[in-house]
């Protein structure tokens, strides 16, 4: 889960990491009363979980509250890269002497973690990276030690951060890595990480990556989540605890396993070019299910989608037997024409594997009009993608 | 001979009284493998289908002589279950659960590497490992395919499957699954690496998928140390755009990890890069034939 800007920065107040006094705002009065609160000069950041809001508008300076208001006013309800602002942070001013850059993540390949922090900050570090990699130090952490005080003082020193900042640097960093353990978060980055005039060292901005898999463990990261910017479809088949994303597209897929829904996609999105470029609509994995009633809500949802034309239901048995999965697909139809909701579209249904043979007899004696039961992967897609350009 | 796991491999099971360790375990030791000793802590003393049960993986390496575990605990236990593996000096910890956080992960993988690595530890989030006629270590249905001359590595559960079964009447040497999760135990370059060694593999099959920069290095490792012939498969040129690790993440991975740099890399080290999972076995099939 990504993190708005405003939430890194609790999770940052809640372990003393410095962050500017600030609060959202969702309307220009509210942005009124919070630049009120603060006093002086503030500034309005819109917040999105995307780049680039500074140049596109989206952070603003404000004299006092009623700039505040006209600021969150032309912000608010703006497109940044496809996310509509629906909040803006409003924070005092600072009062910026250097910035800097700092980051916490999960290096894949290395399988541990890795601190990057620079004394060049506030512009986009990959820049950095690219054109001056001397100024961006990086240091493998080790996953059993962590970051304590020394390890903090040795990454400011490298970074070359001048000595005035490092102490309060090293705290910070020693708190940003109490964010990133216990938080079970795989980035966390800070840019700029300011020093400012009266010598203090800030994370000006907040940029958090929590992992998922931990969210058992952290009952509270569950008032973090976005419900506004997610589909209502993608919603739906949440709640169904099933592993759906909409694409743009028309031919509807559900298949078992995430690799296999993958390929899936990009065969039909082949198959798709003979036909004037018919694209996959939605990727859905039902996991090992061979459930009629996770078929249902799993075809349901999928046709809830009213660009979809055909479905390509495409199921490979391994464990999974296909006689099961072919009654679960007969009995899902059947109960969702009970439940008056009949699928109409056509549906392309390949079997392969364990049973296949078994499976595919029970679908073609069941000899259901919408169903087109094809033996290949690669000739369902086709008829799937045939079907859906007809 | 096989890889990581062959016909003398004795199976224990983690989380044998659970519902997906007891199928499991049943599934595996039908198939032929030695499945000799079960872990859940408490129920030692029971056996389940025969198979005795014990209380800590210790007790049950000293009673059976087992060798291999199979992890089918839940992901908040998961961790404890591959430390007390390590610790107890397994060889090999097959991590079948999805849904481990990743810092447990990091963790297990940062107590192998400080304790000398003795135990290869596979997934977690992964089918397994099966050597077809010979053992099996998961979940993957071995028995949809022959024993043969192809070595089979993935990231993905259900393509590993597919493969398996397109190219059943060549028959494979072993197919690891080594599960999609960003961290993982065993990698492309391990299998590549020992399938080039295993005088029963004569050539290769390797499945990736977006993210990360496995395969890119997988490319490398191929281009410098593999002679046998690989054939690859990459899912994903479709795929929505995942969650963005911020310019952070793009410094750090080698590769802009999309589809394409996957393909591109593998076949500028030598390896033919099939369009689906079909052609793939296809092109497999012509290798094997001597194409």
């Amino acid at each position: 889960m990504d993190l708005f800007e405003y939430q890194a920065k609790e999770l940052f107040g809640r372990h003393g990491v410095p962050v500017p006094a600030g609060r959202i705002a969702r309307t220009p009065e509210d942005a009124r009363t919070v630049a009120a609160e603060l006093g002086g000069r503030v500034v309005v950041k819109a917040q999105v979980k995307a780049g680039g809001r500074g140049k596109a508008g989206g952070i603003k300076l404000a004299d006092g509250p009623e700039e505040a208001a006209a600021r969150a006013g032309e912000i608010l309800g703006m497109d940044i890269k496809g996310h509509t602002v629906l909040a803006v942070l409003v924070e005092q001013a600072g009062d910026i002497a250097e910035e800097y850059y700092a980051s916490f993540l999960l290096d894949r390949s290395a399988r541990g973690y890795l601190a990057m922090c620079s004394r060049e900050g506030g512009v986009e570090i990959e820049e950095v990276a690219a054109t001056r990699p001397e100024a961006l130090i990086r240091l493998p952490i080790d996953p059993l030690r962590g970051i304590d005080a020394a390890r903090g003082e040795q990454i400011a020193e490298a970074a070359g951060l001048p000595r005035a900042a490092r102490a309060a640097a090293a705290d910070l960093l020693v708190r940003l890595w109490a964010v990133f353990d216990t938080e079970d978060a795989t980035l966390v980055e800070v840019n700029p990480l300011v020093l400012t005039g009266d010598g203090r060292v800030v994370a000006l901005d907040g940029k958090v990556t929590l992992d998922d898999n931990a969210g058992y463990r952290h009952p509270e990261h569950a008032g973090f989540e976005d419900k506004s910017a997610v589909d209502p479809i993608e919603q739906r088949a949440k709640a169904a605890d099933l592993n759906y994303v909409k694409l743009e597209g028309t031919v509807g897929i559900i298949g078992n396993g995430a690799g296999l829904v993958m390929s899936t996609l990009d065969v039909v999105a082949y198959a798709g070019e003979e036909f004037g470029g018919v694209r996959p609509a939605n990727f859905l994995d039902i996991g090992g299910g061979a459930s009629a009633e996770v078929m249902a809500t799993g075809l349901s949802i999928v046709l809830s989608d009213p660009s979809v034309r055909s479905v390509f239901v495409n199921v490979f048995g391994g464990i999974t037997a296909c006689d099961e999965v072919a009654n679960g697909i007969v009995a899902a139809l059947g109960a969702l024409a009970a439940a008056g909701d009949p699928v109409r579209k056509p549906l392309v249904v390949r079997l392969d594997g364990n049973n296949a043979e078994e499976g595919r007899r029970i679908l073609r004696d069941a000899a259901l009009d919408v169903v087109h039961p094809v033996d290949t992967m690669d000739g369902a897609a086709r008829l799937a993608a045939e079907l859906a350009a007809a | 001979m096989a890889i990581f796991l062959d016909r003398s491999s004795r199976i224990l099971v983690q989380g044998i009284t659970g519902g997906e360790g007891r199928k499991h375990a049943r599934r595996m030791a039908a198939s032929g493998a030695a499945v000799v000793a079960g872990v859940t802590p408490g129920k030692g003393g029971q056996d389940v289908d025969g198979v005795p049960v014990f209380d800590t993986v210790s007790e049950a390496v000293a009673e059976t002589g087992a060798d291999a575990s199979v992890v089918f605990v839940p992901p908040r236990f998961t961790k404890s279950a591959v430390l007390e593996t390590i610790d107890a000096g397994v060889p090999l910890c097959v991590v079948i659960t999805e849904g481990v956080p990743v810092h447990d992960t990091t963790a297990f993988w940062a107590h192998a590497c400080a304790t000398g690595n003795a135990t290869r530890i596979i997934g977690p989030n992964c089918p397994g490992v099966a050597s077809p006629g010979r053992s099996n270590a998961g979940i993957i249905p071995a028995d949809i395919t022959a024993p043969g001359p192809i070595g089979l590595v993935s990231k993905s559960g259900t393509l590993t499957y597919q493969l398996m079964y397109e190219l059943r009447e060549i028959g494979f040497s072993t197919a690891v699954g080594i599960g999609g999760d960003p961290v993982v135990g065993t990698t492309h370059i391990d299998c590549l690496q020992a399938f080039e060694e295993d005088p029963d593999t004569a050539a290769i099959v390797m499945i990736g998928e977006i993210g990360g920069d496995a395969e890119e290095r997988a490319a490398e490792f191929i281009r410098a140390h593999v002679s046998k012939p690989v054939v690859g498969y990459i899912a994903g040129f479709t795929a929505p755009e995942g969650k963005t690790m911020g310019h952070a993440g793009a410094i750090v991975s080698g590769s802009s990890g999309t589809a394409e740099a996957k393909k591109a890399a593998l076949e500028a080290a030598g390896v033919r890069v099939g369009k689906t999972p079909s052609e793939t076995a296809r092109l497999m099939a012509e290798v094997i034939a001597g194409g």
